[in-house]
């Protein structure tokens, strides 16, 4: 789950990591208001989307007076933004945090995820801050520093203290400098993130250490520990399909092809998509019912696949195994009668009691063509019209 | 022969009267899996399909000697039910659990590291050594006993892989999934000197997705130690980055974790790639024969 920026400086801040003066508007009129109430000449209006890359894209404007405020969170309110990370449509701009603007005397990036290989989590810290971090890792390995944090989120003193050093930071900010790492590490642990990053943190004119931006994205995992984070989620940014069939359990992602997929198990979905490539065609979306395919999974499913317009056929891929072919076919049936199918269907079932559920589907009378094999499957939906 | 579980091995079941538990212990008992015993806090003393409860492992262990444990606790508890396992010194530990969080599964990694134990998952399908034991929530009609390993990082995927196998009168020596999550017990580079070191295993099935890189190291242990032929799927290939495809684990992120990365470095290795999900069966069978050309 990803957050806004404005709600990861929040949590900055109750974790002791300074974050610039500033306040969230939703109008330009609140944009110029927030302004006036900082202290300074200079002030940054910065979209609130949740994709990076947002400088790039003009996402993030300096002004230096009020009126120009006002006129560029107008602008950034008014108009879906696209950057290399929201793909072409873009995302629309409900809010701009306006802050005040300070003078960077040195910045670096520093950021806390997870080291798969390790299994265990990492601070990364590069002289390189701004740029992208994946970026820095190829271009500047030699710039880029790791530590180990302990099972518990710990960051050692020692830790802090051996990349600061190596970061060149000056003398005045080390003591700071090494307590935002170890700060950013424990919220990495106690908020369950599986990533934290402050890029750039940075040491002001004035000496304060600051995080310049703020991303939080947390681990879905953990939501049970968390029972805030569904006040934090931001319903603009989610997919209503999604929304709906994450509500029932389901992993639904839309596409942009016109194959509705319905498939049980994230694996068997996966290389489905991959086999509606193959032979030509296009997934509409990516959508496991889990690897057990209830009845009641089946029909939520068919429900949320048929609300999107583009699917102009669909393909129920799933393999019976401790649930039997002949229950599954059973809620196929009954899902497509209840909703009414005007699209035709593509069904391959295999695994257990595959024959009789196969026989069932074809004894329905339903609009449906029962395919072997994915190959087979995947080859039916696209001539019949998943083009 | 075969690794990490046989006719011998003696499971204990944790999490055995919950609707998950009780309902795969049932499925393992029928498959002739040697479920001795099984755990829940609270219910030991009951008998459940002729299997006695006990409220810890370490009574459970010591009263029946059992060496494996199958774990079905909800994702809250489930790190802890494996830090018990690993605690009472059981070798083989098979988490289920799907939803674990990953910073509980830090701590596990970093318990397992200072221990004996071996953990297969957590969110995996289990293991089975076909005609044998089964050691987990696989169909185990699809399996039959023979020389092809398979390792996955998915479940239905593999049920389709086996079915495949299967039906081409192509057995299985074991077949392993070890879950899809960021961090799991046991990588495919953990597992895969288990099979070089098998001689009942000829061809390894290597079944991996987007996410990671526990492909492309299992790609350069094969490149340079790995004897026995490998054919490989990578599931994922039209997966769009930044979007969770299911798995927490399979997320193509900063550009790291993509299927045609994996499948350029498998390729390299000298790693059969399957080109379609269809086709795994028949790359298996030119594998074999390949084998069975060369001796």
């Amino acid at each position: 789950m990803k957050i806004h920026e404005f709600q990861a400086k929040e949590i900055f801040r109750r974790h002791g990591i300074h974050v610039p003066r500033g306040s969230l508007a939703r109008t330009p009129e609140e944009a110029r208001e927030a302004a006036l109430a900082l202290p300074g000449d200079g002030w940054v209006v910065k979209a609130q989307i949740l994709a990076g890359g947002r400088g790039k894209a003009g996402g993030i404007l300096l002004a230096s007076t009020p009126d120009e405020v006002e006129s560029h969170a107008r602008r950034l309110l008014g108009a879906p933004l696209v950057t290399s990370q929201t793909g072409p449509r873009g995302r629309p701009v409900r809010a701009v945090l306006v802050e005040e603007r300070v003078d960077v005397i040195q910045e670096i990036y520093a950021g806390v995820t997870v080291d798969r290989s390790e299994g265990r989590a990492v601070l990364l810290v590069s002289s390189a801050g701004g740029m992208e971090v994946e970026e820095v890792a190829r271009s500047h390995p030699q710039s880029l520093f790791r530590e180990k944090l302990e099972s518990d989120g710990t960051l050692h003193p020692f830790q802090a203290r051996r990349v600061t050093f190596a970061m060149g930071v000056p003398k005045e900010a080390l003591p700071e400098m090494q307590g935002v790492l170890q700060h950013l590490c424990r919220l990495f642990y106690e908020e369950d993130c599986s990533l934290a990053e402050i890029n750039p943190l940075i040491i002001a004119g004035d000496g304060r250490v600051l995080a310049l931006d703020a991303k939080i994205n947390f681990e879905d995992n953990a939501a049970f520990r968390h029972p805030d984070w569904e006040s934090m989620k931001d319903p603009d940014e989610e997919d209503p399909l999604e929304r709906e069939a994450s509500r029932h359990g389901l992993n639904y992602i839309k596409l942009d092809g016109n194959i509705g997929c319905l498939v049980n198990g994230a694996g068997l979905a996966m290389a489905t998509m991959d086999m509606i490539k193959v032979v030509g065609g296009e997934p509409a979306n990516f959508l496991d019912v889990g690897g057990g395919a209830s009845e009641e999974a089946v029909s939520h499913a068919f429900r949320i696949l048929l609300s999107d317009p583009k699917v102009k056929v669909v393909l129920i891929n799933i393999f019976g195994g401790i649930m039997r072919c002949d229950v599954i076919a059973r809620g196929v049936v009954r899902a497509a009668a209840e909703l009414g199918m005007e699209v035709p269907m593509v069904v391959r079932l295999e695994g257990t009691n595959a024959e009789e559920g196969r026989r069932l589907l074809a004894d329905s009378g339903l609009r449906l063509i029962v395919a072997e094999g994915m190959r087979e499957a995947a080859q039916r939906a696209v001539e019949l019209g998943g083009r | 022969m075969a690794i990490l579980v046989d006719r011998d091995t003696r499971v204990v079941v944790q999490g055995i009267t919950g609707k998950e538990g009780s309902f795969h212990a049932r499925q393992c008992l029928q498959y002739g899996t040697r479920i001795v015993a099984g755990v829940t806090p609270g219910k030991g003393g009951r008998v459940q399909d002729g299997v006695p409860v006990f409220h810890t492992v370490g009574e459970a262990r010591r009263e029946t000697e059992a060496n494996c444990s199958l774990i079905f606790v909800p994702p809250p508890f489930a790190a802890d039910a494996i830090l018990e396992a690993i605690d009472e010194g059981i070798q083989l530990i098979i988490c289920i659990t799907e939803g674990i969080p990953v910073r509980d599964m830090i701590r596990v990694r970093e318990a397992l590291n200072r221990s004996e134990s071996r953990l297969i998952g957590p969110n995996c399908p289990g293991v089975i050594t076909p005609g044998q034991c089964k050691v987990g929530i696989m169909p185990g009609a699809i399996h039959r006993p023979g020389h092809v390993g398979v390792l996955s990082r998915s479940g239905t995927l593999t049920y389709e892989a086996v079915d495949q196998l299967s039906r081409r009168g192509i057995g299985q020596s074991t077949c392993i999934g070890i879950g899809g999550d960021p961090i799991v017990g046991s990588t495919f580079l953990d597992l895969l000197p288990l099979f070089e070191k098998d001689p009942e295993t000829h061809v390894v099935v290597l079944i991996g997705e987007i996410g990671g890189t526990a492909e492309e190291e299992a790609a350069v242990y094969i490149r340079e130690r790995f004897r026995k032929p490998v054919v490989a799927f990578i599931a994922g290939q039209t997966a769009p980055p930044g979007r969770r495809m299911g798995h927490a684990g399979a997320i193509i992120s900063g550009g790291q974790g993509t299927a045609q990365e994996k499948i350029r470095v498998l390729e390299e290795a000298g790693v059969m790639v399957a080109p379609s999900p269809a086709e795994i069966g028949q790359t298996v069978e030119r594998a074999l024969r390949e084998v069975a050309g060369e001796s």
